[in-house]
């Protein structure tokens, strides 16, 4: 029988190990999320356009990237972006490179589901107020979608940031990572496996508890 | 583009006569090809995916059922005590540090799991990763039922587990299987963290691949691809059983369902 000595971690090991990957980890999870929601409203737009070029082009983007697991997409851009630009990348921006194209792909249809929730007579009304398309989505149909879908989006974000662990593919230097070479630097690989779970789940638990508490604020809004 | 590299003998990167030179038997004692081992990889992910898939079901059903029970009694109130604390634990800890745990830390505690091999603890380690979520879209399935279904069991004199059997999960589990559909194409791109303990499945066929040949996007093409292929084998799978279990005039397009 195995037995845990959980001595051995103390503020200097957090420090020098664990520190720097959750930085990465929390860096890399806010820096998708507004990547993400940015393009993934313009994606989204696009598929609601009604233009048949625009709306196969979201399309078929959104959908290869929903059916590709998110090891594959990872390894995939850190072959193809030092193939397209010449030279080579750090693991780093190839994963925050990845990840925004990769979520821009699950936030446009979050948008899109949340714009397809405001009803239509909102957008006629402002279309009889003589608004253009752009005032229309910007000053009407937007503000109201995004407030149905922070929830949604929050959830998505905790998703993001159990999947910002999958940078392990190539190595780059995430919370997960810290932990493995801290436990491996210090003998104690089982100990800091345990302790990087139990990271993430505070983490990932007391932000769902968060999402919880929004969302019965946001639905008496509503 | 050359799929020609799919071709070669993997161990001295000279085409072999055969494509499937191993795999087939088609050539006795041949250098396998690279096209044999995307094979035995594609199998290994369908191993993988096919034994968590059903891990996830089953526990998966049974978690979210037990987390509807009313609280009657003090064993429900402690079934749904547990089943809560089943679907927190393993939906809010990543499924790479899951895959560790049950392969660097569960078999130091329990001696018995260290004669697994890694396909079985990954393919667990997937299965409750899964069973938490399939979980939430069973309870949520069993919640969108009238609750007048629940009052007509018990006036007609049912037990509550009798209510279950007969009256709530077959209704329940019909409403679930769109949503469980798109859990389950999940596993099968999940899957691919098994590469991280060396389970010879298709992403790590893809990185070591890439390596070995430098045709990166052939080999990630392919791979791709049989992912996606795999993926919608399971949706056409379970579009059939939908049909098939569809009662006449009942829950015929139930879409609102569907919980994130």
């Amino acid at each position: 029988m195995f037995t845990l000595d959980l001595s051995f971690y103390n503020w200097e090991l957090f420090s020098n190990y664990i520190l720097k990957g959750l930085l990465f980890s929390l860096q890399l999870t806010v820096i998708a999320t507004i990547g993400g929601i940015i393009f993934g409203t313009f994606l989204a737009l696009m598929r609601l356009s009604g233009k048949p070029v625009l709306v196969y082009t979201a399309s078929i983007y959104v959908n290869t990237m929903r059916s590709i697991p998110l090891v594959m997409v990872i390894l995939w851009f850190f072959l193809l972006i030092p193939m397209m630009i010449g030279r080579p990348i750090g693991a780093d921006l190839s994963a925050t490179i990845t990840f925004i194209a990769f979520e821009a792909a699950f936030f446009s249809e979050i948008v899109r589901a949340g714009i397809q929730s405001v009803p239509r007579g909102q957008a006629y009304a402002a279309l009889a107020l003589g608004m253009s398309y752009g005032q229309n989505m910007r000053l009407i149909v937007l503000p109201q979608a995004f407030r149905n879908m922070i929830p949604v989006f929050m959830t998505q974000t905790i998703i993001l940031f159990q999947d910002t662990s999958l940078v392990y593919a190539i190595g780059a230097y995430d919370l997960l990572k810290g932990f493995e070479i801290a436990g491996k630097n210090y003998g104690r690989p089982i100990e800091t496996y345990i302790l990087a779970a139990f990271t993430y789940f505070i983490i990932c638990f007391s932000l769902s508890k968060i999402v919880r508490a929004v969302q019965a604020k946001v639905a008496i809004i509503r | 583009m050359d799929l020609g590299i799919f071709c070669k003998s993997t161990l001295d990167g000279e085409a072999v006569d055969h494509c499937f030179s191993a795999i087939f038997g088609i050539t006795k004692n041949a250098d396998p090809s690279y096209l044999d081992w995307l094979f035995k990889a594609w199998g290994w992910t369908l191993a993988v995916a096919g034994l968590s898939l059903v891990i996830a079901l089953i526990l998966g059903a049974v978690m979210g059922t037990l987390r509807t029970l009313p609280s009657e009694s003090r064993l429900n109130r402690s079934l749904v005590k547990i089943s809560t604390a089943w679907v927190e634990l393993f939906r809010n800890i990543p499924i790479l540090v899951q895959v560790f745990l049950w392969y660097h830390v569960i078999p130091a505690f329990f001696q018995p799991l260290k004669a697994l091999p890694s396909y079985l603890l990954v393919s667990i380690a997937l299965g409750f990763f899964t069973s938490a979520r399939i979980a939430e879209q069973v309870r949520a399935g069993i919640q969108s039922l009238p609750s007048g279904q629940r009052a007509a069991a018990t006036a007609l004199g049912l037990t509550i587990s009798q209510s279950y059997r007969y009256i709530i999960l077959p209704m329940a589990l019909r409403i679930v299987i769109p949503p469980l559909t798109s859990e389950c194409m999940n596993l099968v791109k999940n899957s691919s963290v098994a590469f991280a303990v060396s389970v010879p499945e298709l992403t790590l066929f893809a990185m070591q691949a890439q390596e070995e040949t430098s045709h990166g996007v052939e080999i990630y093409l392919v791979v791709t691809f049989l992912y996606a292929l795999s993926a919608f084998a399971i949706n056409r799978v379970l579009a059939y059983i939908e049909q098939l279990s569809r009662i006449p005039g009942f829950i015929a397009s139930n879409n609102e369902v569907v919980a994130h």
